[in-house]
């Protein structure tokens, strides 16, 4: 099992490589200089050429990149090519924001997802499934902004009863939590939608196997039949796809933090974009891409725990 | 002709899709007529008229500048759906080409686009499309082009898994052995044969790519205002959601509706070419 935990992670570290080079070559190649934004428009040339010295950017590229990847390795992300603060704390700053937010919106979506899929799969074309997939693709179709949106007019500007926006004091878990509520709230329905409709299509695919119909042949119990057979193979399927959907959760999670003004990575993200910030920009572009290579890695293992067969391969 | 019929009659059985093809047919008529039924000019503003209320002269109200909103969701509606077909279009025009040549080349050829496309792919959209949009810079046609590059490898990875499965069968390797070109066999018959179901997903994905233009829009580096789009109407009206919610509501309503209308569609198509799901 040690194993092939150490295998699968090191597999994920060229995926990370390869991410950074990306977003690296993406983002230089981006127009706009990020010295000229700093200092405005009306700064003198000489000015704009001490401080591209001193921000790095007159250095060859490949030497640019070669010291943005040795200051990874270390654990340094830079400076902010903007305030010049090191990012890693700006970083560490917002991580906890978006980290309990995709958490939360993880949780809610198998607590409430995995049972629906399951008993709407089992009831298959009855009223209570056509309502279940109704619902579910509705959830895939409603962009996570705008169910934002809609959770927020009713919730905080109609009925008062949570923050419009902000994300509380991380260090005050009531404060804390009553501004996770809303957004918590949006992205789990959200993955409630894609974790139903794959538990009822992986559930739907077991019910057809040759081990079901024996096991229901030789007189097993339904209830057996359900728990031993067909839920434990269900949840096999439903972990790796939750690894899937992994992106689908960060990428959910950008849009719903700019909605409730949250201070978390896809916020960073967007305001490093809009003032041009390479440095910042690249940090959360990697924190990304490592929280999704990451999230795929756990996946696999619990996977490989839950399956003998796949520690072997 | 018969199998023809029989398609109609089992897709006319499937509610999912004569629904969705319902709602998508009114949407294409609404966007396409949008012009010609719009009470008024979708960039006229008028400071007289700002954040009034939906009323009988305007429908969906009207937003911070006066203009009326009915006639924004319509023109709105028309070019987010006209960037989600064109964009898609793309798609299927390179995408599972560079499938269909990776699973036929195998090797390293194979081995390097299936890792490139992997890599694309580890970014979520939204990230991935906020970077392609840094790079091109605002505008309709970046977004078309942003979202297009999000789809390849998509469509890529779709055709790769058939493509290997069909490229050892014994009719291709006679191709070959009768000295076919690599090119016509891609053609002739392996194309073909992923042909339907690149069509089906397609209704899918042209669902994610509205999505996709109203997120990149919403985020503010996609078409740029005052050309309106579904999702950048969204985002101007979230500034005035205690007073004049009407603004988001309505705009976020249409990309919801045309969503829902492709999902539906792309769904019961798939039950229906789906085999396997046909058969239960």
């Amino acid at each position: 099992m040690i194993a092939f935990a150490l295998r699968r992670i090191l597999i994920g570290i060229p995926t990370l490589l390869i991410v950074l080079t990306v977003s690296f070559v993406l983002i230089r190649i981006a127009p706009g200089d990020p010295a000229q934004v700093r200092l405005g428009d009306y700064a003198s040339k000489a000015s704009v050429e001490a401080l591209r010295r001193q921000m790095g950017l007159d250095k060859p590229m490949v030497i640019q990149y070669l010291e943005a990847l040795t200051g990874l390795l270390r654990g340094d992300f830079g400076r902010s090519m903007l305030s010049a603060r090191p990012i890693a704390g700006d970083l560490m700053r917002a991580l906890p924001y978006t980290l309990e937010l995709t958490l939360s919106g993880i949780f809610f979506g198998a607590i409430f997802g995995i049972p629906m899929g399951i008993y709407s799969a089992l009831k298959r074309n009855t009223a209570f499934d056509s309502i279940v997939r109704t619902l579910s693709l509705g959830g895939l179709s409603i962009p996570g902004f705008y169910l934002g949106i809609l959770l927020m007019l009713v919730f905080s500007i109609k009925l008062n009863l949570f923050p419009v926006v902000g994300g509380g004091d991380i260090s005050n878990l009531k404060s804390n939590l009553y501004h996770l509520v809303l957004p918590g709230l949006t992205l789990g329905l959200v993955m409630t939608a894609y974790v139903t409709r794959m538990t009822r299509s992986s559930v739907l695919n077991t019910l057809n196997e040759d081990y079901v119909r024996t096991a229901r042949a030789k007189g097993l119990a339904e209830r057996k039949v359900i728990y031993k057979h067909l839920f434990r193979n269900a949840l096999l399927v439903v972990t790796s796809l939750i690894g899937v959907y992994a992106i689908v959760l960060t990428g959910g999670s950008v849009m719903v933090e700019i909605v409730f003004s949250r201070p978390g990575l896809g916020r960073m993200m967007i305001g490093a974009l809009m003032q041009r910030d390479y440095t910042t920009l690249q940090a959360v572009m990697t924190t990304f891409a490592a929280f999704v290579v990451s999230i795929n890695i756990l996946t696999d293992l619990a996977y490989a725990v839950i399956d003998p067969r796949v520690r072997n391969k | 002709m018969q199998s023809g019929r029989k398609l109609t009659t089992v897709f006319l059985r499937n509610r999912t899709s004569v629904i969705g093809a319902s709602i998508s047919a009114l949407l294409f008529i609404l966007a396409i007529s949008a012009p010609w039924i719009s009470p008024y000019d979708p960039l006229k503003q008028n400071v007289y008229h700002r954040l009034i209320g939906p009323e009988a002269s305007h429908l969906f109200g009207t937003d911070e500048f006066g203009r009326d909103v009915l006639s924004r969701v319509l023109k709105g509606g028309q070019i987010s759906l006209f960037v989600g077909i064109v964009s898609i279009l793309l798609g299927i025009l390179i995408g599972p080409g560079l499938g269909m040549i990776a699973a036929y080349a195998g090797g390293k050829i194979e081995a390097a686009i299936m890792r490139f496309l992997d890599v694309m792919m580890s970014f979520p959209d939204e990230v991935f499309g906020v970077m392609v949009m840094i790079v091109l810079g605002p505008g309709m046609q970046n977004v078309i082009i942003a979202i297009a590059v999000l789809m390849i490898p998509r469509f890529a990875r779709m055709s790769h898994a058939p493509t290997l499965a069909i490229k050892d069968l014994d009719y291709i390797a006679s191709a070959r052995s009768l000295g076919v070109s690599s090119l016509r066999i891609i053609c002739r018959h392996i194309l073909p044969n992923i042909f339907g179901e690149t069509l089906v997903i397609s209704t899918l994905w042209l669902a994610t790519a509205i999505r996709l233009e109203a997120s990149l829009s919403f985020l503010g580096v996609g078409v740029q205002p005052p050309t309106p789009t579904l999702g950048n109407m969204v985002r101007a009206g979230v500034d005035f959601l205690a007073t004049a919610p009407w603004v988001s509501l309505f705009s976020g309503l249409g990309i919801l509706l045309a969503v829902l209308a492709f999902n539906l569609l792309g769904d019961g198509l798939r039950d229906i070419t789906d085999p396997k799901l046909y058969a239960r």
